[in-house]
């Protein structure tokens, strides 16, 4: 799992993913065989076919999971050296306060602001804060001092250390660098189509990346990989939990973006059922992935989403069962080794 | 005509599992076409050749209508569902439904608090006479349509998903009718168009059409105290103007109209304040394509019991293979 600590602890919200990718670029390099970076950002990673096909298999599979992680970015610097800011990708305001930031490049430390609890209103409990009341406070007290540390438009990520208890990793950011971890090993495994593994920018803003990344890949088909939501404490009423710790990869059936193929969806369920590897399926109509940009590619492209539940995503601090994370790895990496062409064919 | 309608209304197809639509379809074209195949996403593509096949038409229907997801199956075999496209819970309660295999399920309704607020879906579950979690016959992920047979009487024919099955029996009837078409024409019948039109969007990509047309239904403004909408049932095919999702290439409409005046056909003309059609993502596709609509007047659009004119669909059928038939002029 340190790889997936180095991920979690590394920043990188949307539109600045380097350090994710250099570090991805580190780990990747001996297992494949081309790769590239396009104008957005993507990185496009090859690992040609390395075994020999049993039956005639599709020429191409894109994977894809996203380097970017959801964040704040600065849009001013008050008079009293207090920092305004806005998020990047969906985040509960709720969330904030009184949470540890890292701001830009030089990981300038800051709190966001709040109010202690003698002075809150009964009615002030009962409010979500507004992004407009709220702002970092990173130790200076004119604007001048804060324009040396920072500027508008730098980034803020939670300041979040990766941890293990027990069975379980918590850290920041596993949605997705939960899927970035689980392509990086299986860049390490054979198969037989030219894998094009594709470590994608910008999903959290509007599934970016993917949509450009695929439609250079033109791949016959691809799959999504990513951390999703499980919403799966006791709850009063007998409903979803979205996906739950434990339960293995979760397959998507359909999400606001996308209904998965439902050829590939079977030789998943498939493959799980003959290796008794558990897995669950998402709840209907949740959410969306990379794959809603992917499948509209060109003529289209059967795309599939398979992801790692994760507790309080888009959040500082998210959790994971660190057996479901390699069960994912296993089913992808045998979903793609008995993959054939027969599988995304369309029906008649 | 009706017996095709009455089929392709009663067959179960939400977003996503067009099967069932595609293989009447398929069957019913066969003979009628010089090509026809699908794609990934489930679109079926029927072409008849032209007079001229240095151009390409692109006529398009969607296959898919509007359903619920099962998300949840709670302990005592109730299923908690999702809807697939733009289903109003207004109608749902007590409605059936039916999945890809045949089981019926009926929509129930917890207590409410509020008597007053029209509950949403969370409040609802789909019974399929299940006993518990475990010998529950449906699972998450399972899809549902409303379950409703067609009726006909003096000329008005009720049906769940006319919306967008009576275009697909226009494009099978245009096909029937049409002789030579003046271009090489694909009469595409989409996937997904209830969630987002993205059959449509991949297809036209694949064609790249010298210009395109969808045909589907528009709501009217013809019942009590509805939307003021100009368009109303038994008043002939709708041309639209402009909805939320597009506004129509200015050529091609003015063509659809003269077309439509030439060959003496009765029309309509539709400006629509909100939704749309496959023709946005196929006015976007690729450099550019012109694109239309030819709309079916319908009420009811979206609930269970929607509402077309005999006559209407009859004239539509005329219409199309009328625009079909002539070279597109764009000016």
């Amino acid at each position: 799992m340190t790889l997936l600590k180095e991920l979690s602890e590394a920043r990188g919200v949307s539109g600045r993913e380097d350090e994710i990718r250099s570090i991805l670029f580190r780990h990747i390099r001996e297992h494949i065989d081309e790769h590239r970076v396009d104008a957005l950002g993507n990185l496009i990673a090859v690992r040609k076919a390395r075994v020999p096909a049993g039956a005639p298999v599709p020429r191409k599979v894109m994977l894809a999971a996203h380097m970017d992680e959801v964040g704040l970015m600065i849009t001013e610097i008050t008079k009293s050296g207090l920092l305004r800011f806005q998020p990047t990708g969906g985040i509960d305001p709720r969330l904030l306060l009184a949470k540890k930031v890292l701001i830009g490049d030089n990981k300038v430390p800051g709190v966001i602001g709040v109010k202690p609890i003698h002075k809150l209103k009964a009615e002030e409990l009962e409010q979500v804060p507004k992004y407009e009341q709220l702002t970092i406070d990173i130790g200076v007290t004119t604007q001048s001092a804060a324009e040396a540390l920072t500027h508008v438009g730098d980034y803020a990520t939670f300041d979040t250390a990766y941890e293990e208890l027990g069975p379980f990793a918590k850290g920041k950011a596993f949605d997705d660098r939960a899927g970035c971890a689980v392509l990086v090993e299986l860049l390490k495994h054979d198969y037989p189509f030219d894998l094009h593994a594709v470590f994608t920018v910008q999903e959290e803003v509007g599934l970016r990346g993917a949509r450009v990344a695929a439609y250079s890949v033109e791949p016959d088909c691809a799959i999504a990989l990513e951390g999703t939501i499980a919403d799966d404490l006791p709850k009063k009423k007998d409903v979803s939990p979205t996906s739950r710790l434990g339960g293995g990869p979760v397959l998507t059936v359909m999400d606001r973006t996308f209904i998965a193929h439902a050829g590939m969806l079977r030789h998943t369920i498939a493959v799980a059922e003959k290796h008794g590897i558990p897995y669950q399926f998402k709840q209907p109509g949740i959410g969306g992935t990379d794959a809603g940009a992917i499948h509209l590619t060109r003529e289209g492209i059967p795309s599939l989403t398979i992801a790692v539940p994760c507790r309080y995503i888009h959040s500082p601090v998210a959790l994971l069962y660190i057996k479901d994370f390699e069960h994912t790895i296993t089913l992808v990496r045998e979903t793609l080794r008995t993959l054939t062409l027969d599988i995304i064919r369309p029906e008649a | 005509m009706k017996e095709l309608v009455k089929r392709l209304t009663e067959a179960y197809g939400p977003s996503g599992f067009e099967a069932q639509v595609r293989a009447i379809i398929a069957a019913e074209v066969k003979g009628l076409a010089d090509e026809v195949r699908t794609d990934g996403i489930g679109n079926l593509f029927v072409l008849k050749k032209g007079r001229d096949s240095s151009h390409r038409a692109l006529v398009a229907a969607h296959m898919d209508e509007i359903g619920v997801m099962v998300t949840h199956i709670d302990k005592d075999g109730f299923a908690r569902f999702t809807r697939i496209g733009g289903v109003r819970p207004l109608g749902l309660p007590g409605a059936r439904v039916v999945f890809a295999n045949g089981l019926v399920g009926s929509i129930g309704l917890e207590k409410l608090e509020d008597r007053t607020k029209v509950p949403d879906l969370d409040k609802m579950f789909i019974d399929v006479g299940a006993k518990d979690k475990d010998t529950c016959p449906v699972k998450v992920g399972d899809a549902a349509t409303f379950w409703q047979p067609f009726a006909a009487q003096h000329g008005r024919w009720i049906a769940k998903a006319f919306d967008d099955r009576i275009g697909c029996a226009v494009l099978i009837e245009t096909l029937r009718a049409l002789p030579k078409p003046a271009y090489d024409t694909y009469f595409v019948f989409t996937a997904q168009e209830e969630v987002g039109v993205r059959g449509a969007t991949v297809a036209a990509f694949g064609v790249e059409p010298d210009y395109a047309i969808a045909v589907d239904v528009t709501p009217t403004g013809d019942t009590p105290e509805s939307h003021p909408i100009a368009a109303g049932i038994g008043k002939g095919p709708a041309i639209k103007v402009m909805d939320r999702g597009m506004i129509v290439h200015q050529g091609l409409k003015d063509w659809m109209i003269r077309t439509a005046e030439e060959a003496g056909i009765r029309y309509q003309l539709e400006v629509l304040e909100f939704g749309s059609t496959d023709a946005m993502a196929m006015q976007t596709t690729r450099e550019g394509v012109p694109a239309g609509v030819l709309s079916i007047p319908t009420r009811h659009v979206h609930s269970p019991s929607e509402m077309v004119d005999e006559g209407d669909v009859q004239d539509s059928v005329k219409l199309l293979a009328a625009l079909l038939s002539r070279p597109v002029s764009l000016e």
